[in-house]
């Protein structure tokens, strides 16, 4: 046993390490150098702004300077008001986008996983889909009344659908390959649903969720356009008319920091379900 | 025992994928299907896993017929495969959900080592190289010690070195149950280094062309006179079956298989 075999098996062998590999994550060179250049847009914008104001070159009486809107968001957060809001706004996101989450992955599984309930409901809901979401505001709140239910339900509706597509989709495309693997090992259908498809679907699940998350944000304003009496849509209104532009662009701060925040959490939250992913990011 | 009685297999569109294959591998034999692209290996492996059904004929596995896929028989497909959300262990272990975990793991780290990537067990698939995701789905086809295993091409996105090597790795992990082996490859060294012994096939219908016993002993050596006498054999069996009349219109087919 000399000559080309066992040459093979010495070449093999002594690529195989036998201790632990190294398991760092090396974050790429141009990534690190590149996420600062992204603020010096904005941040130019801003002072360029803020310097235009002070020397008198423009009023800033609708537009006003980065200096002023951080006051009022400031004295909004001191005198806790903002708190009221943002609390207000991120509990109605979080139950509409829990209740609206929930049924798009339960009604996505079912329409994935069978051929039956494809054919049967999703034409009804791609049709419910063609509505744009806000149409459904006025039955909303005769429904449920104009107070924290229909707001929850227009949110909920937003949510649904990108997460039951995303879903539905997703299972639909699951590699035939991955589930003749799981033929092979005779898994039963629920073993098959568990073991092979559900984690085959998890990133899209992890996309659509983020979506119906940004979403939800979005519908979040509407409903709180229609009679609130707090959170950050009700600040959007209130300085609309009392003509305080100031506080608009603090609440649309407050709105940017805090579905970022959201988004993020989700991120967070879901990040060790799809590590596994072989991507060409590392991260979303 | 593995029998296959007249298996013939014709696709919903028609065509005769096979066509009357009788054959039988003994215990312990490894035989290597060997052929032309389109000759109808992969759609006979599949009949043989139970993952398609046959038109006409059957397989018996010990006397118990083949229509689904069956706990003693395991397969190792040309890609690995691997489920990419598992580790490597847990790739290895996806066949042992009915063991008890101290058996599961004592068995998949035996796998593991005798492939030579006892220390990858919790890596994830995607930090593997193409050979050693090969090498884990043959852990995963080893682990629970099926008595008929099915290897559809499975080195041939391989280079030479890593082949050999997988040769090895293969015969290591066979040598301990001595399980049936059916493989498919379309390369002549390949089965002679692995197989006891060869089918030539050929396409349109695909059937069996010829058989060579190949009569080697293991281990076996490349360079010896055994060994190139059966390689001889065996491209002197393939030249005939591309010489022939209907096979004329196969050449440019046929030109594959020489390397
Ligand atoms: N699902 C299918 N439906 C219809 N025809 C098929 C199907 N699968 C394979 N065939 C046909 O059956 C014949 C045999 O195919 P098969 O994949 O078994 O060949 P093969 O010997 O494995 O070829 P290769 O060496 O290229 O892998 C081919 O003519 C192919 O076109
Ligand atoms: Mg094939």
């Amino acid at each position: 046993m000399t000559t080309v075999l066992e040459q093979g098996v010495a070449l093999a062998a002594g690529a195989a390490p036998a201790a632990d590999p190294p398991r760092t994550r090396r974050v790429a060179p141009t990534r690190r150098l590149l996420w600062p250049i992204g603020l010096v847009l904005p941040l130019l914008l801003a002072l360029g702004w803020e310097a235009a104001v002070s020397l008198g070159l423009a009023s800033g009486r609708l537009m006003p300077p980065p200096s002023r809107i951080l006051a009022t968001l400031w004295a909004l957060a001191a005198s806790g008001e903002l708190w009221t809001h943002v609390w207000a706004t991120g509990w109605r996101v979080a139950v509409g986008f829990g209740l609206g989450a929930a049924a798009g992955i339960v009604l996505g599984v079912l329409s994935g996983a069978s051929p039956l309930v494809r054919r049967l409901g999703d034409p009804t809901l791609q049709a419910l889909r063609a509505i744009p979401s806000i149409a459904w505001v006025p039955l909303f709140i005769l429904w449920f009344g104009i107070f924290e239910a229909s707001k929850v339900a227009l949110i909920a509706v937003g949510v649904f659908f990108p997460v039951y597509l995303g879903v539905m989709g997703g299972i639909l495309s699951v590699d035939r390959k991955l589930v003749e693997v799981g033929r092979v090992f005779r898994l039963s259908p629920p073993a098959l649903a568990r073991r092979i498809l559900l984690p085959a679907v998890l990133p899209e699940l992890v996309t659509a969720l983020r979506s119906g998350l940004g979403l939800g944000f979005m519908f979040v304003v509407a409903a709180e356009f229609m009679g609130a009496s707090e959170g950050l849509g009700y600040l959007l209104v209130d300085g609309q008319q009392l003509g305080k532009p100031d506080q608009i662009l603090a609440a649309i701060i407050a709105f940017a920091l805090l579905g970022k925040l959201a988004d993020s959490v989700l991120v967070a939250l879901t990040g060790p379900l799809v590590r596994w992913q072989d991507t060409h990011r590392d991260r979303l | 025992m593995l029998s296959l009685d007249r298996l013939s297999k014709t696709y919903a569109d028609g065509t005769v994928a096979l066509s009357d294959i009788t054959l039988t591998v003994a215990e312990s034999e490894i035989v290597a299907l060997i052929g032309g692209s389109g000759c109808g290996k992969t759609t006979l492996l599949r009949l043989l896993a139970g993952l398609d059904v046959a038109s006409r004929g059957g397989i018996t596995l010990d006397g118990v017929p083949i229509t689904e896929p069956h706990p003693s028989v395991g397969i190792v497909f040309q890609e690995p495969r691997l489920l990419p959300w598992l580790t490597v262990a847990q790739n290895v272990g996806f066949g042992l959900a009915d063991r008890s975990s101290a058996e599961a793991k004592g068995r998949i780290a035996h796998a593991l080592e005798k492939v030579g990537l006892a220390g990858h067990a919790a890596r994830w698939p995607k930090e593997l190289s193409g050979g050693q995701q090969q090498r884990v789905a043959i852990a995963r086809a080893f682990v629970t010690e099926p008595k008929l295993l099915l290897l559809d091409e499975p080195f041939s996105a391989l280079d030479a070195f890593t082949r050999a090597s997988l040769h090895e790795h293969l015969l290591g992990l066979w040598a301990e149950s001595r399980p049936m082996v059916v493989l498919v490859t379309h390369d002549v060294g390949e089965a002679a280094a692995l197989a006891d012994r060869a089918f030539v096939m050929r396409p349109k219908p695909g059937r069996i062309d010829d058989e060579v016993p190949l009569g080697l002993a293991r281990p076996r050596e490349r360079s010896s006179h055994a060994f190139e006498d059966a390689t001889r054999r065996l491209l002197a069996s393939l030249d005939r079956s591309l010489k022939a009349p209907e096979a004329a219109a196969q050449d440019a087919t046929g030109a594959a298989l020489w390397w």
